[in-house]
């Protein structure tokens, strides 16, 4: 699996950034080869529109399969989300990285539909 | 001559005063009353009238062809609005994202993204005695004013050339379905209410208003409420007060049951008059 974090840092005890498509990096971690790479999102700052689908394709092309984030993707993002087979978890927006990760392993996290 | 309504702040008065003032001015004048708010019309609970005409109002949307496309990704790279999104091996179209600016569609080498239409919302004209009512209503999940706002006034500038006055009731606030309902105006009158909120709006509104290069004026609603900051702001700032609409009961329940209110109450009427001698004088001058 390839867990995608929305954050506000690049490492494990970084606070999760509770937005999606203006996160300010990407964080995501391969499970198999128990990896945490990051992507910087702020470029997006300049965009006043379609944040959220540019940043659904962001994930499609780091590969992830599973998002994990705060507040939830809006429809644009989400319908992107959905063709793409990415499962998303919302309701992390309070935790660091590592406990939002924990989180997720605990099923304490909803899944967004 | 066309006259914008804004205000900034939303909730001070400007549908009150488009219908009023639009009703009010048919005696001497020939006018059209357009609500371009057209995410939340109103004006048409205050002017009921025969219905003489609806359009429906379309705009361009880019449609994506599979058979052609090379994937090359120029429509995402030319697009400012991220409305064309390449992903994998399909192109995905996000209207309510789209503008309308065609660049996906003309530079597209295949040809696979011809633009199409999509109908927005509606344009319905009614007539009230001498008085012309123009309502322009976006459909539910629509998100973009702007294009419908756009059309509205092309309605209007084709079918009333000849018109006086032609009134526009703007949406709230300072973004770009207010610039749309404004940037054609001659003039425009910024209603606002006597408190810090109202103050606050209509220092944006001016703000606005200065950077489109408009003149305008203001009027107080509910004058009598709050403190004298808009007072003294209109006087330090030389901002032109045309009227003061006082706070009124009774102005609230005809509101409420929506009707006119000049007829019933000597203040508004007055208030009326002094905005109609500016704008007679005014538009002497706008057509000569």
């Amino acid at each position: 699996m390839r867990i995608a974090f929305t954050a506000k840092g690049t490492g494990w005890d970084s606070p999760m950034d509770p937005r999606f498509g203006r996160t300010a990096f990407f964080l995501v971690y391969d499970e198999e080869k128990d990896e945490l790479i990051h992507s910087d999102n702020s470029a997006i700052e300049g965009a006043a529109h379609g944040a959220g689908p540019v940043a659904a394709q962001k994930l499609f092309e780091l590969k992830a399969t599973v998002l994990i984030t705060g507040n939830g993707p809006g429809g644009n993002a989400a319908s992107i989300l959905e063709k793409t087979g990415i499962k998303t978890f919302v309701g992390a927006g309070e935790m660091n990285v590592k406990q939002a990760y924990e989180a997720y392993k605990n099923n304490e996290l909803s899944e967004f539909k | 001559m066309k006259i914008s309504i804004a205000s900034g702040k939303g909730g001070t008065g400007k549908t009150t005063l488009s219908t009023n003032l639009s009703a009010y001015l048919t005696e001497k004048s020939t006018v059209v009353l357009a609500d371009l708010d057209v995410e939340e019309p109103n004006s048409g609970l205050f002017i009921q009238g025969k219905l003489v005409n609806t359009e429906d109002k379309y705009k361009m949307i880019p449609e994506w062809k599979e058979e052609a496309c090379t994937l090359c990704g120029l429509c995402q790279e030319v697009c400012n609005f991220n409305a064309v999104i390449r992903l994998g091996t399909q192109i995905m179209v996000f209207p309510q994202l789209c503008h309308s600016c065609y660049a996906c569609s003309e530079l597209c080498q295949s040809s696979s993204l011809p633009m199409i239409s999509q109908k927005i919302g509606q344009i319905s004209h009614y007539k009230r005695g001498k008085l012309d009512f123009v309502e322009s209503r976006l459909d539910v999940g629509e998100e973009q004013a702007v294009p419908l706002i756009s059309q509205t006034i092309k309605y209007i500038d084709q079918h009333f050339s000849q018109t006086r006055f032609k009134i526009f009731d703007a949406p709230p606030g300072t973004s770009c379905p207010v610039i749309e309902a404004t940037k054609d105006s001659d003039f425009i009158i910024l209603v606002t209410e006597p408190t810090p909120f109202g103050l606050h709006d209509l220092k944006l509104a001016v703000e606005t208003m200065r950077s489109l290069n408009k003149a305008f004026a203001v009027v107080i609603n509910r004058y009598g409420i709050g403190n004298d900051e808009v007072l003294e702001y209109c006087q330090n700032e030389k901002k032109r007060l045309l009227a003061k609409i006082p706070n009124s009961r009774r102005i609230a329940e005809l509101y409420s049951r929506g009707e006119l209110v000049f007829n019933q109450i000597p203040e508004m009427a007055q208030a009326l008059k002094d905005i109609e001698d500016y704008l007679l004088k005014l538009s002497a001058k706008v057509l000569s």
